[in-house]
């Protein structure tokens, strides 16, 4: 026995910052991953392996409620039981765990934002994903395979130079290629396409991740924090006393709460609306599709906002394939025709060899569209509600920064420093950060 | 695909318009305070259910017109001359 803890004890001391302290405690062979624990589940035919997280009873209250059990959500919760020592929190599912937004991203992870704030922001995310997969102990299958932003004319190459040099003033990496180099990076493109690549550039550190592992990841660590997770229990209303929040109405009954917060990707307006607020959003479908899997021919993300398409392959041989918005306020999940074969278009014209290839998949989620792109956080008009919202087409990415402030500004009732401009305030002062241009695919 | 009725021209797919967004929307006198403008400006109903909206047909007649659209199901209920009051149409609201 006294071997197996010093075993874990190294696996600890290995792994950067403090995070597997929380599967330190004796059973860790059992309940951490590692290849030990893979080595003795496979002698007994992988069927110890133990739930990766509780599935409690409601309690009549919370220190903290957050709604909706995404990976906004579960991070939230996360980082407040490690960072902030919250012991009694719950996260509130209407659905089921990662079944929103999260379960239908794309996937991308990047920092290419033009202005400081965002830059700073979601450049803290990529950083923070960079080691997610040890602090969590869940592999989120980060693969740093670089994001390829092409430009279609001289002037969009203009563009480009300026937006790159912008990203590497925020210290953060970008570079700009020719289109010999784009050729070299990614040999199957067709540079002489009906709008020819005039260039372009790329964040070597972008990419993919797997989008389900992050969202089970935070959940597991989470619950060995002692998070409660509730799965399909619908939040219809909140209660409140003297501008003040106590607690919610749900569909497994009403549940006390001293701060609430509610991160739910496409139905913030109807959250908000319960609370008594207006909020700057609107709702949208972005759909995006896959090809049958092929084998590897594709290790770089690339993206071409002019003709509104981006592609990338997935561990499964799946092509990733999304683009822009539905443009029309809808809550429907399932994406139109027009847009779909808007995008197919412009990928075939990019990559005319996967002309042959079948679609297997397509499916859309609702995102929440700011007037500035930029997404919507920290306080609200009520005394102890919080939002994070507004994520519109790209908050798979902000997930561990997003769940990191969200943390902090829910223990402290006040805007962590990186989110001091994401506010609702923003819409009365004027300072609006218009990232519309920045934010990969414009809508 | 949505298939939208032009007033003016008749039933045509979705691809031959463009969407205004919300209608409706009421514009506040000039020495109104900050938040009734930002609130102007920048917030909307977005309901899950029924939304007023205004469409138009760009490649026909050019003109805008008012529609009543289910967001979830995108179902039409009603299409409408700009201007005119929104239509009564019941309980149809999800919220």
């Amino acid at each position: 026995m006294k071997h197996r803890i010093g075993l874990a004890e190294a696996v600890r001391l290995r792994s950067p910052g403090d995070d597997n302290i929380v599967f330190r405690y004796g059973t860790v062979l059992l309940k951490g991953y590692s290849f030990l624990s893979l080595a003795r589940q496979a002698l007994t035919g992988h069927k110890g392996w133990p739930v990766i997280w509780r599935s409690p009873e409601v309690k009549k209250s919370y220190d903290v409620i957050i709604i909706g059990a995404g990976g906004h959500g579960l991070a939230t919760a996360y980082y407040l039981a490690k960072n902030h020592a919250v012991k009694n929190i719950a996260v509130l599912e209407k659905g089921w765990l990662g079944g929103g937004n999260t379960g239908r991203n794309t996937q991308v992870t990047r920092s290419n934002y033009y202005w400081p704030q965002s830059a700073a922001f979601f450049d803290h995310s990529l950083k923070l994903y960079e080691g997610l997969g040890r602090s969590l102990n869940f592999n989120v299958m980060l693969s740093q395979r670089g994001i390829l932003n092409l430009a279609h004319n001289a002037y969009e190459l203009e563009g480009m130079r300026r937006w790159a040099n912008a990203i590497k003033i925020n210290a953060i990496d970008a570079e700009v290629l020719t289109p010999i180099d784009i050729k070299k990076l990614v040999p199957l493109i067709d540079l002489d396409c009906r709008f020819p690549v005039h260039g372009g550039f790329i964040q070597r550190r972008g990419g993919i991740s797997r989008h389900d592992a992050v969202a089970w990841g935070y959940a597991r660590a989470a619950s060995a924090l002692g998070v409660d997770i509730i799965q399909q229990c619908e939040v219809t209303g909140f209660n409140t006393a003297s501008g003040r929040v106590t607690g919610v109405n749900t569909t497994r009954g009403t549940i006390g709460a001293d701060k609430i917060s509610f991160a739910v990707a496409g139905h913030t307006s109807h959250l908000a609306k319960m609370a008594g607020f207006r909020v700057p959003v609107t709702s949208m479908q972005l759909q995006a599709m896959v090809s049958e899997p092929i084998k590897p021919c594709l290790d770089t993300v690339v993206v071409s906002t002019a003709i509104h398409m981006y592609v990338s392959q997935s561990d499964r041989g799946e092509l990733v394939i999304g683009g822009g918005a539905d443009v029309y306020n809808s809550y429907a999940q399932r994406g139109g025709i027009p847009v779909l074969q808007e995008n197919v278009a412009a990928l075939l014209e990019l990559f005319p060899v996967f002309s042959r290839l079948r679609l297997m998949r397509q499916w859309a989620g609702i995102t929440d569209i700011t007037p500035d792109t930029t997404p919507l956080m920290g306080l609200t008009p009520v005394q102890n509600l919080y939002i994070s919202g507004g994520w519109g087409t790209g908050g798979y990415k902000a997930i561990p920064a997003g769940g990191d402030t969200m943390a902090y500004t829910i223990a402290n009732d006040k805007p962590h420093p990186l989110i001091e401009d994401f506010g609702l305030e923003r819409f009365k002062s004027g300072a609006l950060i218009d990232e519309g241009a920045a934010s990969g695919v414009a809508h | 695909m949505l298939r939208i009725s032009c007033p003016w021209c008749g039933t045509r797919d979705e691809l031959e318009f463009t969407f205004g967004g919300e209608s409706h929307v009421t514009r506040p006198t000039p020495d109104a305070s900050d938040d009734v403008w930002s609130d102007y400006l920048f917030n909307k109903e977005n309901p899950k259910g029924v939304h007023y909206e205004s469409w138009m047909h760009r490649y026909g007649c050019g003109r805008w017109f008012n529609v009543a659209r289910d967001t979830v199901t995108h179902e039409i209920y009603a299409v409408y001359p700009m201007g005119e009051a929104k239509p009564d149409l019941g309980e149809t609201d999800r919220e």
